[in-house]
């Protein structure tokens, strides 16, 4: 079986974000950029069932400029074996990227694809979903644990109460949670190894996808501030102050 | 035209996150529909018809809806969704499986955790953990949104009196079914909802150490949280976090125990109403957004909190 994973270049998680001076966005020139840490745990998912001998092929598709390949290398370098660029410098909103990568899912055929359950940028948490939906294939979102048998797929999903499991038919939609699994760091023969491993580059006319955004952003700020408070000598000033200042128990 | 409120239940109530989305349903200031989607659901569809500001409920009773399933609901509301301009349902983990499917399926975006209504086609939603605030409009004819619960007030769950119909299911498109579910149970209140919340972080150094902080919250009638870091240590399941990637909390008193106070928790709760820190490390980042800051090894300071609240009678 085939396994197709997506994965997105954010700003990496430790960077404190900020927003630009003229409220069009937040500032990305000399930051730090990542893979999103759910794309992460899907590619090392998708690794994990190539290990056990359930997946034959990992392919990792990333989607926007041209740095997006270090994305791709980043998975290569992992464990995944090729990768597919769908290179632009447009704004890619999640219907959009949903629309591309069902057009490399009619390209490639896999019976698996792994997305993460949102990105840390937008925090849309809607790709997975939105492919799913394009595909009519069924979707288990949220995944902390996945097994396969056969031509269903079981998988426990974390849900608001606790957990929750369901079956469905394979091909199918899985989104990552935290607890699925711990990536792994890649090696350093791995990272050289990446390197020969093909990435193909495709755009979204290639494609035949129109990706105009359908939302426009017309303004970005900060979020109001809050403003520290003080700093109490013990616990009975504390619970005085929760109780005779604060009045909240 | 209307706008249509999907609700979140459990085919016997009506919860409450459904009450914020109606405030938000309401703002945009058409008439208020609500979808109850289930099986064996008429109490919870009784129970919507009674939210102030709703007009109309639809009631779909199916077993294909029991348990919720992203496919056969999201064909649902599809067929549904023609005629209305906008769909809203809770950033609840239930509803946003299912909305970006529907939104596909309908060709049009999501917007979603919307924290404000601006105008019927502009809205404000948090991104990059709410470390910045983005006001978007849509083109789309159709608006479908998540809406986050703790940005809007919740409607009277009394008082309004809307029509009950019956609508007809969509079918199972039969390539999905339900397994089983595990719920944590619990006699305290639920995270999102409860009035006060106690978390631990990575601090609390064992979920053994976890009991701790249970006492206090059956002293205050709180609700037990956790940062990231605890959870990923696996100190407690992960439907106990709060944060970006967890729940989005905003009670009126919160205390962190242990809790540094990375960018992604103070995500989830930075919009409490009294915040209180308890970390060793005074210069925690925590202690920047907490509004009664005790510098303490917890292991000292908790055991002396429960104390004192006996003191005043809790």
């Amino acid at each position: 079986m085939k396994v197709l994973v997506a994965v997105k270049r954010v700003i990496d998680y430790n960077v404190k974000v900020r927003v630009k001076a003229d409220n069009t966005g937040v500032e990305t020139a000399n930051v730090k950029m990542s893979m999103n840490p759910f794309d992460e745990i899907a590619v090392e998912e998708a690794i994990r069932l190539k290990e056990a001998g359930t997946a034959e092929e990992i392919v990792a598709v990333s989607m926007g400029p041209q740095q997006c390949q270090e994305t791709i290398r980043t998975a290569l370098a992992m464990g995944a074996d090729r990768g597919v660029l769908v290179k632009t410098d447009d704004e890619l909103q999640p219907l959009a990227v949903a629309k591309l990568m069902k057009a490399v899912v009619d390209e490639e055929q896999p019976g698996l694809i792994i997305l993460g359950k949102q990105a840390i940028d937008d925090d849309s948490n809607q790709t997975g979903q939105m492919l799913a939906a394009l595909l009519g294939w069924p979707q288990a979102t949220f995944a902390s644990k996945i097994e396969l048998a056969g031509d269903k797929a079981k998988v426990t999903r974390e849900v608001d109460g606790g957990l929750e499991t369901i079956e469905i038919n394979m091909p199918c939609i899985v989104t990552t949670d935290l607890r699925l699994n711990e990536p792994r760091y890649a090696s350093l023969p791995n990272i050289m190894k990446a390197k020969k491993k093909p990435i193909d580059e495709k755009s979204p006319e290639d494609l035949g996808v129109d990706t105009t955004p359908r939302l426009t952003t017309l303004k970005v700020e900060e979020p109001p501030k809050r403003e520290a408070g003080v700093i109490v000598e013990d616990v009975a000033q504390l619970v005085d102050k929760l109780r005779n200042e604060a009045g909240v128990i | 035209m209307s706008v249509l409120v999907i609700s979140e239940h459990d085919n016997t109530e009506l919860k409450e996150a459904t009450l914020n989305v109606v405030t938000a349903a309401i703002a945009l200031g058409s008439d208020v529909h609500v979808l109850v989607a289930g099986a064996g659901c008429a109490a919870v569809g009784e129970a919507a018809a009674k939210v102030a500001g709703v007009a109309k409920v639809l009631v779909a009773d199916d077993a294909a809806y029991e348990y919720g399933l992203a496919e056969p609901m999201a064909d649902l509301i599809k067929g549904l969704a023609a005629d209305y301009s906008a769909v809203l349902a809770p950033a609840t983990t239930s509803a946003k499986n299912i909305m970006p499917r529907v939104a596909a399926l309908l060709d049009v975006a999501q917007i979603s955790e919307i924290t404000e209504v601006v105008s019927e086609d502009t809205f404000v939603r948090p991104i990059y953990a709410g470390n910045a605030m983005a006001t978007v409009q849509s083109s789309d004819a159709i608006k479908i949104m998540t809406v986050r619960g703790t940005a809007f007030e919740k409607a009277a769950a009394e008082g309004g009196s809307a029509v009950v119909e019956s609508v007809a299911a969509a079918g199972d498109p039969g390539i999905s079914s339900f397994v089983g579910r595990e719920l944590s149970k619990s006699e305290r209140p639920e995270l999102t909802s409860a009035r006060v919340i106690i978390s631990g972080g990575r601090g609390m150094q064992s979920g053994d150490n976890f009991p701790m902080l249970e006492r206090i919250a059956d002293k205050l009638g709180a609700a037990v949280g956790a940062s990231r870091a605890a959870v990923d240590a696996g100190f407690v399941p992960n439907d106990y976090q709060v944060g970006q990637t967890g729940k989005i909390v905003a009670p009126d008193l919160y205390v962190a125990v242990g809790i540094s106070g990375a960018i992604q928790h103070l995500a989830g709760m930075k919009d409490s109403k009294v915040i209180v820190a308890i970390n060793k490390d005074e210069e925690a980042p925590i202690f920047q957004v907490a509004d009664f800051g005790l510098v303490a090894d917890l292991f000292k300071a908790v055991p002396e909190l429960e104390e004192e609240l006996g003191k005043v009678g809790l």
